[in-house]
């Protein structure tokens, strides 16, 4: 019986391991570097792993001698000498030596990845709680990048089957043009998060209040993946990072269809939309950037997180939820969703908010009362 | 003087008085260690929880902030809770002993500073009870997140202080029974290791915990009262705080690591029937090894943008510890070499902690090399990292010092077939659970989340599996203490055929009052 | 011998260590601003003890060598912070100047509420070393702006890039973060 549940184990555990060896791109190593910088953190990690290698053969292989010949239970008797100045010397200085080695390409590496000068073009990145912004200044627009996935894929007890990129996909990912130096400013709206792609080799802190700048030039267009890599709050797992770095004529195609849309923006808070168009957009806007804390039926997380099911204030005079949905509220997770979202956006989620669920005010809230609380 | 000699020799009061009353040296080990392994459990609950939760991707049991908590507090209770009482628990029952003292010189404070545990851990325990849960910003406590937590923050903060005040009491008396209270003839290069590793901590820690303190207090008025240490808006920074919490924090690293140093020290000479291999060089290593810990805390915080100089200092002072560290190992080895061994389970620890503390050392050199940790900041391979020094490091070693000196404090031999299962469960559980966790973390996982992307699924999963191996491994050692307390073959007063410090001079158990009159110092 | 060091003022020479060290920690609070200031270890805040001090009004440009034969590129960026209710936008995204030459640019503030509210700027470099090199004549930072509400405003900065700006920086941003702080 227990002979059979070994076999099991063991057979299990064989099944396992081939399955992993069959998986030919299995990750045990950084993944494979699309930028010099990257390229030369995976270098200098493997010259620095075969160096320990080197040293561990040496270390174990001495050591695990001992254990084998110097037991008592082969009859070894015990030497009785306590030190040796010349080999301690050996010991601290070759160590040193090695060191020093190691510290050369190393130090070549920091200098070039610090190097932030000439750049092509400038993104602002903002961490907020929990999603991210990107500032493209000088092309004069900016859009908030939030989880794509599904909520039924990764709630609790949730059962729907999941993506293939899953947790790691984003609405609007950032978007850059192939071989060009991008240079980014990172800072945050509340707490400390860090933009974190590993393919780029950058990694840097969003600090609220600061800016830190680094940079990146992809050598390979493509699709790349990251996520925030500093602990930022209840949904710090979810906020993934997505960069397309894009041939020069499609990035130019991009950013004009990013103008062309934030000017459409522009123009819809003009437009006066029917009670149904705006709870099917603000359904979307809800799953998006509410349900994580008001959860997707409005019934909230007690005691921190408030339904909106019956809520006073939701079923109350909308202005105050106009205020409370753009400002924020003063000392809890309730974020200004105003500098976040368009006035459509707004819009369209108070006004899902009002008709969902058990609540059904029947006002339909519209654009332009949002653009006016701009003012 | 007074001190040395002004506890109540000839009556203690019996049953729980007994323990509350105590000022024994014996006694308050003895309550340390039973305090580290309960808070052990407790957090070593917590991890069980964070693991189930890993098992597979998805929200299995927990909301994302339930999780926080369980990091959060796995960290705090670890740290501050299991590991270091652990090694104060042997410093009383040790160092006296070692030293041929009849008690700790502040016996009555050494009272006071174990009694402050409790009221600590019911503070940091009952925080999970409180609305809005426990504290979830990480035990690093980094502002703004750690500002917005609810009323479990302020817990959290002044279970520090008070966890602070009982370790800057307990090491002011350490440092002051090592200075006075020495047999004569024991002059301070004839101190056993661990004496001398204790010393060399206790320094440490009255050194650091107030800079802890410091910070913490800043943290709690920038909470209630309007101070702007770490707002932006008030003329602070937030970098600050991570300054100040690493100024003490990588000293901390130290502390937890230290004694490890010096119970292994101990044990291996006594089971390699052979002196300790470069004693004087032990001690010097151990000296620079605590005043490095000093000038190398910014290496946590390479990815907050520091000017490239700073970088670069940070990054060399770094390496160089592994310089210090890497005489102790190769110490370490020239004492097994050409010694005649034998593997009871304290020696099976203590090489165990010489072969894995290494290769927690290993991935320091890799962490400390700036470009690489700029990829590997804040992912699994640093926790696995630290798992390597802090389980296999400090925890191996006072599994190896509790079952070297369980005969010694309880008369009885533990069970040997016991100790090596625990031994080898506990060794190949480890590995399952934080080898593969390297992995992860080059694979570019980041650490504190509670669902990851299906790369990753894998090794979670065999990392999980490693970790329920471990944490039942766990229960064996509460079975082996239990017996060992309650019976078992009488132990001699040498106990180890090779062993040769004072305390093995004395009977198994150890007399309620040992060295009335000092020891003679060969 | 051992014996000889009196516990009593050993224990007061350990307790008063752990005091100066408590001390220490706030010590550090202008230390770390001291060091941040001399760049050594964060280089993107200005001196707090005396926030003007790269704001000179009467910073005579006169004797300021215009280096003619160099462009740079000075981005300005504007933040606001968590739930402070303000648009705040720089009127220019960027300027082409050359170093030593004065140059003026203004943000725009909005407060969208029905309330007065209260903000404080903070300013902040990128790359970090440009601070050394970014010399502000007039400045709204770090002073507090009370804003009525729904008022709009202008807000002015003045300020010269020195030409010493080393060769390889032909970028600099300027960035302001806006926070809501208490009246």
């Amino acid at each position: 019986m227990m002979s059979n549940l070994i076999k099991k184990i063991g057979g299990g555990l064989a099944l396992a391991m081939y399955s992993m060896l069959a998986q030919a791109e299995y990750a045990i190593n950084f993944p494979k570097p699309v930028t010099v910088i990257a390229g030369q953190i995976y270098d200098l990690h493997m010259i620095t792993m075969w160096i320990i290698v080197g040293i561990a053969v040496v270390v174990y292989g001495a050591m695990f001698y001992s254990i084998l010949k110097h037991r008592k239970s082969v009859g070894h008797k015990a030497a009785n000498f306590h030190h040796n100045t010349m080999i301690e010397i050996v010991w601290t200085t070759i160590p040193l030596l090695i060191l020093i080695g190691m510290a050369y390409p190393a130090t070549k590496s920091v200098l070039a990845m610090r190097d932030s000068s000439n750049p092509d073009m400038t993104v602002k990145i903002t961490g907020y709680q929990w999603k991210w912004e990107y500032d493209y200044q000088q092309e004069g627009f900016k859009f908030m990048s939030v989880l794509s996935t599904p909520r039924d894929q990764f709630e609790l007890k949730g059962t729907a089957a999941k993506n293939e990129n899953y947790l790691l996909e984003v609405d609007n990912p950032m978007v850059v043009p192939v071989g060009k130096k991008v240079r980014i400013l990172l800072t945050a709206n509340d707490v400390i998060h860090a933009w974190w792609v590993p393919t780029f080799g950058i990694k840097q802190d969003a600090i609220p209040g600061f800016i830190k700048d680094s940079w990146f030039k992809a050598d390979k267009a493509g699709t790349y993946r990251g996520q925030c890599a500093e602990l930022c709050g209840k949904d710090h797992g979810y906020m993934p990072i997505v960069v397309e770095v894009k041939e020069q004529a499609d990035y130019d195609k991009w950013v004009a269809e990013q103008k062309s849309k934030s000017a459409a923006a522009t123009q819809d808070t003009n437009k006066v939309y029917e009670l149904a168009e705006l709870k099917s957009i603000g359904e979307k806007v809800y799953a998006t950037n509410c349900a994580g804390c008001h959860q997707a039926k409005g019934e909230g997380m007690a005691p921190v997180f408030p339904a909106l099911d019956g809520s006073k204030m939701v079923k109350g005079p909308k202005q105050a939820q106009i205020d409370i949905v753009m400002n924020g509220k003063a000392g809890t997770a309730m974020s200004a969703f105003g500098k976040q979202l368009s006035d459509t956006d707004v819009a369209a989620v108070i006004t899902y908010t009002r008709n969902a669920w058990g609540n059904h005010t029947g006002e339909a809230i519209q654009p332009s009362e949002i653009k006016a609380s701009r003012k | 003087m007074e001190a040395v000699h002004d506890h109540g020799h000839e009556h203690h009061p019996s049953g729980i008085m007994r323990w509350v009353t105590t000022t024994n040296h014996k006694d308050i080990g003895t309550l340390y260690l039973f305090f580290s392994l309960i808070m052990f459990f407790f957090a070593g609950s917590l991890a069980m929880g964070i693991r189930a939760e890993l098992f597979q991707p998805g929200l299995q049991f927990m909301q994302p902030n339930t999780f926080n908590q369980l990091t959060t507090m796995h960290g705090l209770i670890m740290v501050f809770g299991a590991i270091m009482p652990a090694f104060v628990g042997f410093a009383n029952w040790q160092v006296p002993l070692m030293i041929g003292a009849p008690d700790m010189a502040l016996p009555r404070l050494n009272n006071w500073s174990f009694w402050l545990l409790p009221m600590a851990a019911i503070l940091l325990v009952g925080s999970f009870f409180v609305p809005g849960g426990a504290a979830a910003g990480g035990w690093t406590m980094y502002p703004p997140l750690f500002i917005q937590g609810g009323l479990s923050g302020d817990m959290t903060i002044f279970a520090v202080h008070i966890l602070g005040i009982s370790s800057i009491l307990g090491s002011i008396n350490i440092i002051t029974t090592i200075m006075n209270m020495r047999a004569p003839g024991m002059t301070y290069m004839k101190m056993p290791l661990f004496v001398w590793t204790w010393f060399i901590t206790a320094f440490l820690l009255v050194a650091v915990m107030p800079v802890l303190a410091g910070a913490v207090t800043m943290l709690l008025t920038d909470r209630h009262f309007d101070t702007h240490f770490f707002n932006a808006a008030g003329g602070g920074d937030p970098v600050m705080f991570q300054h100040i919490f690493w100024f003490f924090g990588h000293p901390e690293v130290y502390i937890m690591i230290l004694p490890a140093f010096g119970i292994v020290s101990s044990i291996i000479p006594t089971f390699a029937r052979k002196p300790l291999f470069g004693y004087a060089s032990m001690v010097y290593a151990t000296a620079s090894i605590a005043i490095l810990s000093f000038i190398v805390w910014a290496h946590h915080m390479y990815s907050v943008g520091m000017p490239t100089a700073a970088q670069l200092y940070f990054m060399y002072a770094t390496m160089l510890i592994a310089v210090p560290t890497g005489v102790k190992v190769f110490n370490w080895i020239a004492t097994m070499w050409e010694g005649s061994m034998t593997f009871e389970t304290p020696m099976l620890f203590a090489i165990a902690f010489v072969a894995l503390f290494t290769i927690g050392g290993f991935t320091g050199i890799v962490l400390a090399v700036v470009p690489v940790d700029i990829q590997l900041q804040d992912t699994y391979y640093v926790v696995a990292h630290f798992h390597y020094v802090l389980v296999s490091g400090s925890l191996f070693a006072i599994f190896a010092g509790a079952y070297y000196w369980l005969p010694k404090w309880t008369g009885h031999m533990y069970n040997e077939t016991l100790g090596k299962w625990h031994f080898w469960l506990s060794m190949i559980g480890f590995n399952i659970l934080f080898f593969p966790q390297h992995f992860l973390g080059l694979a570019g996982m980041p650490r504190r989340i509670p669902d990851y992307a299906l790369q990753f699924a894998d090794f979670n999963m065999i990392s999980s599996i490693g970790g329920f191996m471990f944490g039942a491994t766990q229960l064996l050692f509460v079975i082996v203490v239990i017996k060992c307390v309650r019976g078992g073959t009488k132990a001699t007063a040498q106990v180890w055929e090779g062993a040769d410090t004072l305390e093995w001079t004395i009977p198994s158990p150890a007399p309620y009052h040992t060295f009335a009159t000092p020891p003679v110092i060969k | 011998m051992a014996m000889n060091v009196s516990v009593k003022s050993l224990v007061i020479k350990l307790a008063l260590f752990a005091f100066a060290m408590l001390g220490f920690s706030y010590a550090m609070v202008p230390i770390y601003k001291s060091a941040c200031d001399a760049g050594w270890l964060d280089a993107t805040r200005v001196d707090l003890s005396n926030p003007y001090a790269n704001v000179n009004r009467n910073v005579d440009t006169s004797n300021t060598q215009v280096d003619k034969s160099r462009w740079i590129t000075v981005e300005f960026v504007a933040s606001t912070n968590e739930k402070m209710p303000w648009n705040f936008e720089a009127q220019q995204k960027s300027v082409r100047i050359h170093p030593g030459e004065m140059t003026n640019v203004v943000y725009d503030v909005v407060n969208t509420t029905d309330r007065e509210t209260v903000g404080v700027a903070v300013p902040s470099y990128g790359p970090a070393l440009a601070v050394q090199y970014f010399k502000k004549v007039e400045c709204f930072c770090f002073t507090k702006q009370v804003m009525a509400p729904h008022e709009h405003r202008g807000m002015p900065v003045v300020f010269v890039v020195t030409p010493d700006l080393p060769k390889d920086v032909n970028t600099i941003t300027l960035s302001y973060t806006f926070f809501e702080v208490k009246s």
